[in-house]
């Protein structure tokens, strides 16, 4: 991809010691790589703009949810249960029932906001954790070929069969029972861990890819040629220009896997109680659409726009880093 | 063609052992107690205990169980639940239906899907184009469980009844499907997008073949094998993934059978399950692949 630039770039730098050419101005472009390419190209683009807002909106909500909200998410009042949403606390700062309460009396706009951490976490964490696993591995079967490459394959296929509910189903059921109720911390890593089992092949072979046609370009030869060590020409040389694939796919399974979780705690395997999240808010609410579809419509849009936001996001990096399209 | 095709079927061995260990670890093999809470508040008495235990051969060396459990899996003997009933006869109840719906599913994303991938790849940049980008979005953020509550509450639908007939799985089956709708679409406009360029629709234009002659059998043919693998890959998901949507639906399939299974513990009936879905889901991966020769006659296999 990025070769003639990287060779020209090392061609200079090797010429330049040798005839200093003081009469020459300096040049104003210097070459670019890939990513300063894709930030140019990106920063033009309204989709991804819009999307980055999004997505600093919801991980300030994740971080810091006193900024938005100051009720609490768990104190609840059983004297407003149901209280459909009052519109005028939207212009009023500090007052509760913006999106009504739920059948407990707890402020579902409060839940709503605080339940932001819960899919930022998960789904960052485990988008992470694929792409050190997966990545590392995929250099490694992409890098020395052969047995390692065979027999990592084969370990991947044995989690890439199973369809990804119905891994994450029997795993999670195994380690947190359905009836049982663990604490907020073992659930919340139970999770990443669950789908960092069952996501890192997918990254793996993503990696395995890139690093076969990139260990084929000159500057890697040349790097070998050089006497280079296999851990330096994996560190400087491959994995920049290997990674770009990776990092493509991971945006956009991390919208993918705030759905999931969202799911999983849905069918209640997933997150549960004391985490507020906004796939359990939408279980509860599922009982109750006749009385209070407003208990739903919240913590739903605020998933959609949530998962649109890092799919949209993929799709511009995707786009600014593929240039086969444009 | 035929040795290819040996030689996936004898990866797909090691694949199948090692995925369905992984099942029947997590549920047979770890250690703890599988009759906890079998006899309601109470212990449960020692010859109850006793008689289980022998029946489903938990003494035995966990090696043991696990190829004894494969022997009864080759024979087609699935085994009973610990109430005593034949997981078998549960199996053949909840399939056909569970087929079905992936049926309806992957036929509705065939057609919509194609058709509105191939509309905007011709037209790319237009109004329609636009506004299938972003329903395609949408679709792809909105969760099933999410669409699934919402239509059966705006189109006040009723649960399917027990005997699933076709008709009353059009709405659930748009519904499994719709996610992968979007990619499909999606995935048919970049290619037809791509491929329009290439040399041959060039030619074939040229020639002054008529443009639905070009489009239909030149640029569709070739832009067809991508979206042909996403078909394959997702008829063996939508088989398991089916969780949500049956759920949501009361459709006794499957997925309804493997939730209640996972719930009650029912050990047997989810090792089955995942057994049968991993092979049908390897099977499946095996005919995409062989089907890519004959949609690109330049793939040969060796």
């Amino acid at each position: 991809m990025s070769s003639p630039e990287v060779a020209t770039a090392t061609a200079e730098a090797a010429v330049a010691p040798v005839t200093p050419a003081p009469a020459e101005p300096p040049r104003k472009d210097k070459p670019r790589s890939l990513w300063t390419d894709a930030w140019y190209e990106l920063r033009r683009k309204p989709l991804f703009v819009i999307s980055a807002i999004m997505i600093t909106i919801f991980v300030l909500m994740a971080a810091f949810p006193w900024l938005f909200t100051s009720v609490s998410p768990t104190e609840a009042d059983l004297n407003r249960s149901l209280t459909p949403p009052d519109f005028g606390a939207w212009f009023q700062f500090g007052k509760g029932g913006q999106f009504g309460y739920d059948l407990q009396g707890a402020d579902v706009y409060a839940r709503t906001i605080y339940g932001a951490r819960a899919s930022i976490v998960v789904g960052l964490s485990a988008v992470i954790g694929n792409m050190l696993l997966g990545g590392f591995f995929g250099i490694l079967s992409g890098y020395l070929g052969g047995w390692t490459d065979a027999l990592l394959a084969r370990f991947g296929d044995i989690f890439l069969g199973l369809p990804f509910v119905l891994g994450a189903l029997v795993i999670l059921s195994t380690f947190a029972p359905v009836q049982s109720s663990p604490s907020a911390f073992r659930i919340t890593s139970l999770v990443i861990v669950t789908f960092i089992t069952l996501g890192w092949p997918s990254f793996a072979r993503i990696m395995r890819a890139a690093v076969l046609s990139t260990k084929q370009l000159d500057f890697v030869h040349a790097a070998q040629a050089l006497g280079a060590r296999p851990g330096r020409i994996i560190l400087r040389h491959v994995l920049p220009n290997a990674v770009a694939p990776m990092v493509v796919v991971g945006t956009i399974t991390l919208g993918a896997y705030i759905g999931a979780e969202a799911t999983l705690s849905f069918l209640g395997v997933g997150l549960r109680e004391p985490v507020v999240s906004w796939g359990i808010m939408i279980g509860e609410a599922r009982q109750l659409m006749e009385a209070a579809p407003y208990m739903m419509a919240f913590p739903a849009a605020f998933l959609a726009i949530a998962v649109l936001s890092f799919v949209m996001l993929g799709d511009a990096v995707r786009d600014a880093l593929d240039p086969k399209l444009r | 063609m035929g040795r290819y095709a040996l030689r996936r079927l004898l990866q797909a061995i090691p694949v199948f052992i090692g995925t369905t260990f992984l099942i029947w670890f997590l549920v047979w093999g770890l250690p703890g107690d599988p009759f906890a809470g079998r006899c309601g508040e109470k212990q449960c008495p020692a010859a109850y205990v006793n008689y289980m235990t022998e029946k489903f051969g938990l003494d035995d060396p966990l090696p043991v169980q696990y190829l004894n459990y494969l022997k009864n899996l080759a024979t087609g003997n699935f085994g009973q639940t610990f109430n005593g009933i034949e997981i078998g006869e549960l199996l053949a109840q909840a399939f056909p239906i569970s087929i079905k719906l992936a049926l309806v599913a992957v036929a509705a994303e065939a057609l919509i899907g194609i058709t509105a991938g191939v509309l905007t790849g011709l037209r790319r940049g237009s109004f329609l184009d636009n506004l299938v980008l972003v329903s395609t979005l949408v679709l792809i953020a909105l969760p099933i469980f999410v669409i699934g509550i919402v239509a059966r509450y705006a189109f006040g639908l009723a649960s399917v009844s027990p005997e699933a007939p076709w008709h009353e799985l059009i709405i659930p089956g748009l519904i499994l499907g719709s996610g992968s709708l979007a990619y499909i679409t999606r995935l048919t406009r970049v290619n037809i997008v791509e491929n329009r360029r290439a040399d041959y629709v060039r030619t074939a234009v040229a020639k002054g073949l008529s443009p639905g002659r070009v489009t239909g059998v030149h640029l569709l043919r070739n832009s067809m094998i991508p979206v042909v693998t996403w078909l394959g890959l997702d008829l063996g998901a939508l088989m398991g993934g089916a969780i949500v949507t049956e759920g949501i639906f009361n459709i006794r399939g499957i997925g309804g059978l493997l939730f209640g299974a996972i719930s009650r513990r029912e050990s047997g009936i989810v090792v089955s399950i995942v057994a049968i879905l991993v092979l049908v889901y390897l099977i499946v991966n095996l005919l995409v692949d062989l089907l890519y020769g004959v949609l690109d006659p330049r793939i040969r296999y060796e």
